[in-house]
């Protein structure tokens, strides 16, 4: 988490670019949904990861801000038959203005209060989705998104997605690791002695709720349109509890840690599936191996494994 | 400088805090003593902004700063460090400082100016002053004890604070540590024409620093005044002094 991306991680960046790139060349149909898929939820718990890992608290409600950006974008793009790029910033906008009420109320609680108070808004979130049959279709779904004609094709959806995301994470990454960053890492570290440095420690909090909400707002808007629907589970809480399983798996202290969390864990489930139907079992299994031997993650691990040979040599 | 009048403040029924009135000159250095549960350390965290007194007011530079919090009250140049270590532990040791600059510079909501090398002169140059800059790579959890007493006192630098509080100082150091800090909060002090107030156990650090040293018993002021004054101060060497230069054998 230093200021500057060094050079072998500019060069992984750009490598992981290229070959997201050229996946639409395997002409696989199953594969560029993958991919697309990943993408997308590896951009979902980068956000989550704002609140985990730079500010300290544990979000188990994030799924609401996903859903209320897929949602927007849905309606509008069906309903109201909206164009693409207003719906898009429509639907950021309203992401960005839903999570910056619920932050209001939340930042004003600490840990576990925080976190149950996040699954009370996302349960209300849901509620809605639920309820409001004639707008959001309730629990049959909003089937049937209008995406538009340039788009609608697999793959050059996947690479307005990849375009999309790649910028989407990098303005995250120049957020994370900016000014108000560092000041965020100090109030994850010690909100105490920031508070006495002169950081206002819960505008800090409400900020970094809202850059989450809204980025996890874009990634909601791309999956109602390559899904061209939006259900409610996506609003459930079972959905924030696996996006933050992925940005545990990958590890909380790393950026790209919760993407990484994400790929595994998609590539695993479907490896899995191909021979079990015990996927709970076997991720039951995978927290549990985490949260005993690995508590910062796949790049946790990769870290010391890249310590441990530098002291090597 | 820094004026208080009759602060008070209890927990339950125990009275943390009674009545206390202090005046805090300006370039002075002040040293608050007092056995274990005097109260030094909760008046600290009243001052600072850390706790709520039930009563009385605390002014700083003619201004009433009384329930103010802490990051508004540090921005008026009143810094403080803490008597236990109070750091960033999974920050770099250069980062520690750097955050702090970063605050005073009202640079923490620049979302998009990369933290990289910001502030990055002044941030060597306190590590320096405080003798941080072999370790400004190191993770400042991993330092040693002394020399995250020294980090605390970087970071409460950096606020460049007009008025400096330093909770206990020296607590925990060996004795080559602790005449290391004292010599390095005087040169500071003096460079800086720091006002400083400091609350300390060890007599050799107030006796070393000190110009004006105030008693706290139970939390009550029971004298105050130069050096010589309070430890000739029979009511103190009763309930302070006396106690501690018996169990030393010191005169």
């Amino acid at each position: 988490m230093t200021g500057r991306m060094t050079r072998p991680v500019l060069a992984a960046c750009l490598t992981v670019l290229v070959l997201l790139a050229l996946v639409p060349l395997l002409e696989s149909n199953y594969l560029i949904d993958l991919f697309n898929e990943i993408m997308i939820y590896a951009l979902f718990a980068l956000s989550l990861n704002v609140i985990i890992g730079y500010s300290g608290n544990v979000s188990f409600g994030h799924a609401a801000y996903f859903a209320i950006g897929g949602y927007t974008m849905a309606i509008l793009l069906t309903t109201y038959e909206w164009s693409l790029l207003p719906a898009f910033a429509a639907a950021v906008a309203f992401s960005f203005a839903c999570s910056a009420v619920v932050a209001y109320f939340c930042t004003r609680l600490t840990d576990i209060y925080f976190a149950m108070l996040t699954l009370a808004f996302s349960m209300l979130v849901w509620g809605v989705a639920f309820k409001w049959r004639s707008m959001t279709g309730g629990d049959d779904g909003f089937v049937g998104v209008d995406v538009p004609a340039f788009i609608a094709e697999r793959v050059p959806f996947y690479y307005f997605s990849l375009v999309v995301i790649a910028t989407a994470v990098a303005v995250l990454w120049v957020i994370c690791h900016s000014a108000f960053g560092r000041a965020l890492l100090a109030v994850r570290e010690n909100p105490v002695r920031a508070g006495f440095v002169g950081i206002n420690t819960r505008l800090m909090r409400w900020w970094a709720f809202v850059v989450a909400g809204t980025f996890a707002g874009i990634a909601g808007s791309l999956f109602a349109m390559v899904h061209r629907g939006m259900y409610t589970e996506s609003a459930f809480w079972p959905e924030s509890a696996t996006v933050l399983i992925m940005t545990l798996l990958g590890g909380m202290y790393s950026f790209f840690g919760p993407a990484i969390g994400a790929a595994s864990l998609f590539l695993l489930e479907r490896l899995t599936n191909e021979y079990t139907e015990y996927w709970p079992l076997v991720l039951g299994t995978i927290l549990l191996a985490i949260l005993m031997f690995l508590p910062e993650g796949l790049a946790g691990l990769a870290q010391a494994v890249r310590r441990q040979i530098l002291r090597g040599r | 400088m820094l004026k208080i009048e009759g602060l008070f403040k209890q927990f339950g029924g125990f009275v943390a805090i009674d009545d206390v009135s202090f005046e805090l000159l300006e370039g002075e250095k002040h040293a608050i003593i007092g056995p274990n549960g005097a109260g030094k350390t909760t008046f600290f965290n009243l001052v600072t902004g850390h706790l709520l007194p039930d009563r009385g007011s605390v002014a700083f530079q003619g201004e009433d700063i009384t329930g103010r919090p802490p990051h508004r009250i540090v921005k008026l140049g009143l810094a403080r460090s803490f008597q236990r270590i109070n750091i960033y532990p999974r920050m770099s040791v250069f980062e520690n400082v750097q955050v702090a600059l970063i605050a005073r510079e009202r640079q923490e909501f620049r979302f998009f100016r990369l933290a990289a090398g910001l502030c990055g002169p002044e941030t060597n140059g306190l590590l320096e002053l405080v003798g941080l800059d072999e370790e400004a790579d190191e993770l400042a959890g991993e330092l040693a004890y002394g020399k995250q007493k020294q980090l605390e006192l970087a970071i409460a630098l950096a606020e460049n604070p007009r008025v400096l509080l330093l909770d206990e100082p020296t607590a925990g150091m060996s004795p080559s540590e602790t005449e290391e800090a004292i010599r390095l909060i005087r040169e500071i002090a003096d460079a800086r024409g720091l006002t400083l107030l400091f609350t300390e156990h060890d007599m050799t650090v107030v006796f070393g620093i000190a110009d004006r040293i105030t008693v706290l018993h139970h939390g009550e002021i029971i004298a105050s005044g130069a050096p010589e004054a309070v430890r000739s101060d029979p009511v103190v060497r009763q309930v302070y002094l006396g106690e501690e230069e018996a169990a030393n054998g010191a005169a």
